[in-house]
């Protein structure tokens, strides 16, 4: 019988982790660990709205009135720093040990940086404090170099161009987004930057970030300078699992998330993980795969609250067919299923010139994912039709 | 009144934009009740109040609608989010059919919130 649970991590995986033991049924005694001094908020708008000021900071918060049912223990600002599997305790920063039957991790990501000391001027964008900073700098006129061409580059990108900022991406791929949409889709979304007047470089890696105290320019491998006063670094995340070290807890040597069964239990009775930092056995890819996808934060709780109850049932829609979406310039992209190289893809609807267009990905003649470009209301139906395909019985 | 169109031109189960003030999604549902109608009209704001998307682009089950974008459920008939991720409910907005014409009443009320609606219909 579990009487308290302990959830590290008070982001969207966390907050959606306590709302859902409290939906099914748990009244136990409920903490929430979080190391950020904030309330919850929803990270998606810090490269976007909330980075272009046309969302306020209360417009992000997670939490409504309605949570105060929820009743839960807060410990914000504190950070966990390990992991006692056998005395079933979090350890915090500061020495205090919380024990409890069950243990949620869903301690998220952190974006990856430049390695050594950079100068000032230099941003990653993870959290609203990252966001604030870079807004303060995003000037018009300022000349911003974005090293990563991915979702959160390309979204950066296109805010602060709309903001008046100079922009160059710096993308050391032959093709940006080439990863998760394939080269075909990943050179229709490049095509973005250039609509938009954002100069786009491929191909190139950066040597280092050149300034002294504040940043004046990012140095090309090829030896080219690219002017800057500010820059991005937008390279992807890391799961915060270093606290885990020494816990016995697998980590999936692959994304680096902590391995956990369909059913996001951990190897270890009463500690299960979830969202960013978790890496789940998922059917499709055959083994452990970690995502970074909010849905899959918001949606894959659930299963885990069923778990930890002792009720677990079939991995959800979600859970088979992830989604993710990415606002650029003033498209909409949308994307879902999963996709491997060698995968054939079709434009089945509208129009790529135009920039509105829905593209299907076949393996062996059966539909596996599906890409919308400014067209969601086919998108939804195609993804309501994978879901269907994945979850129905073999 | 704003004119939408006719009737007939709304499939069962589809939604149409109309650029009024705000945008403003109007659904035409499988009636759910024997009065004679196969269909009911239900007009909301088209914009999710939870992030920029349009719900007429939405999944329609039963009078519910299914925020393209992020999957946040509103009620058609009350404009109430069942749940995350949206916290604020949309207007709802009276329509009218006449002679097989729908028509839009302009919006001039306030936005909604869970206080101004009838207790009854508060989750």
């Amino acid at each position: 019988m579990t009487t308290s649970v302990t959830v590290v991590g008070a982001s969207l995986a966390g907050v959606s982790t306590a709302r859902a033991l409290r939906e099914q049924g748990f009244d136990g005694r409920l903490t929430l660990v979080g190391d950020e001094p904030h309330p919850p908020y929803d990270r998606p708008p810090l490269s976007k709205d909330y980075l272009a000021g046309t969302a306020e900071r209360a417009e992000l918060d997670l939490l409504t009135s309605a949570d105060d049912a929820l009743e839960v223990d807060w410990r914000l600002g504190c950070t966990a720093v390990g992991l006692d599997t056998a005395g079933r305790a979090v350890l915090l920063a500061g020495g205090e040990r919380l024990v409890s039957d069950a243990v949620v991790i869903a301690t998220g990501a952190r974006a990856r940086r430049l390695p050594g000391p950079t100068p000032a001027g230099v941003h990653t964008v993870r959290t609203v404090d990252d966001a604030t900073a870079l807004r303060a700098e995003l000037v018009p006129g300022a000349r911003l170099v974005l090293i990563g061409g991915g979702f959160i580059g390309a979204e950066i990108a296109s805010t602060a161009r709309a903001l008046g900022v100079d922009v160059v991406v710096v993308e050391a791929l032959a093709t940006p987004l080439a990863g998760p949409l394939g080269a075909d889709i990943g050179r229709v979304c490049a095509g973005l930057h250039a609509d938009n007047g954002v100069r786009l470089l491929t191909g190139v890696g950066v040597e280092r970030v050149l300034g002294d105290g504040r940043v004046r320019a990012v140095r090309l491998v090829d030896g080219r300078e690219l002017p800057a006063d500010v820059v991005v670094v937008g390279i992807g995340a890391t799961p915060c699992v270093d606290w885990l070290a020494g816990s016995g807890l697998a980590i999936d040597p692959v994304g680096g998330g902590v391995r956990t069964d369909a059913h996001c239990a951990t190897d270890v009775a009463g500690v299960l993980a979830v969202g960013d930092c978790a890496s789940p056995y998922r059917r499709y890819a055959g083994g452990g795969l970690r995502l970074e996808h909010w849905t899959n934060a918001l949606k894959q709780p659930a299963t885990a609250a069923a778990t930890l109850l002792g009720r677990p049932g079939a991995p959800s829609p979600d859970h088979e067919v992830p989604y993710f979406w990415s606002d650029q310039y003033d498209s909409r992209l949308q994307f879902a299923g999963h996709r491997v190289d060698g995968d054939q893809v079709e434009i089945v609807e509208g129009d790529v010139e135009a920039r509105n267009f829905l593209a299907v990905y076949r393996r062996n003649g059966e539909p596996v994912a599906v890409f919308a470009m400014n067209r969601p209301r086919p998108f939804g139906r195609w993804r309501r039709d994978l879901a269907g395909r994945a979850t129905a019985p073999v | 009144m704003i004119p939408v169109g006719a009737l007939a031109d709304i499939p069962i189960g589809e939604a149409i934009r109309v650029e009024a003030d705000v945008p403003i999604a109007v659904f035409r549902v499988a009636a759910e009740d024997s009065d004679g109608a196969d269909s009911t009209v239900y007009a909301i704001d088209d914009t999710c109040t939870h992030q920029k998307a349009s719900l007429a682009d939405g999944w329609l089950d039963g009078c519910k609608v299914e925020c393209p974008l992020h999957s946040a459920c509103f009620d058609l008939r009350t404009g109430l989010p069942d749940g995350p991720p949206a916290k604020v409910p949309v207007r709802t907005h009276r329509v009218v059919v006449v002679d097989g014409m729908v028509y839009l009443q302009v919006p001039t009320s306030v936005p909604a919130t869970v206080e101004s609606l009838p207790e009854e219909e508060v989750a």
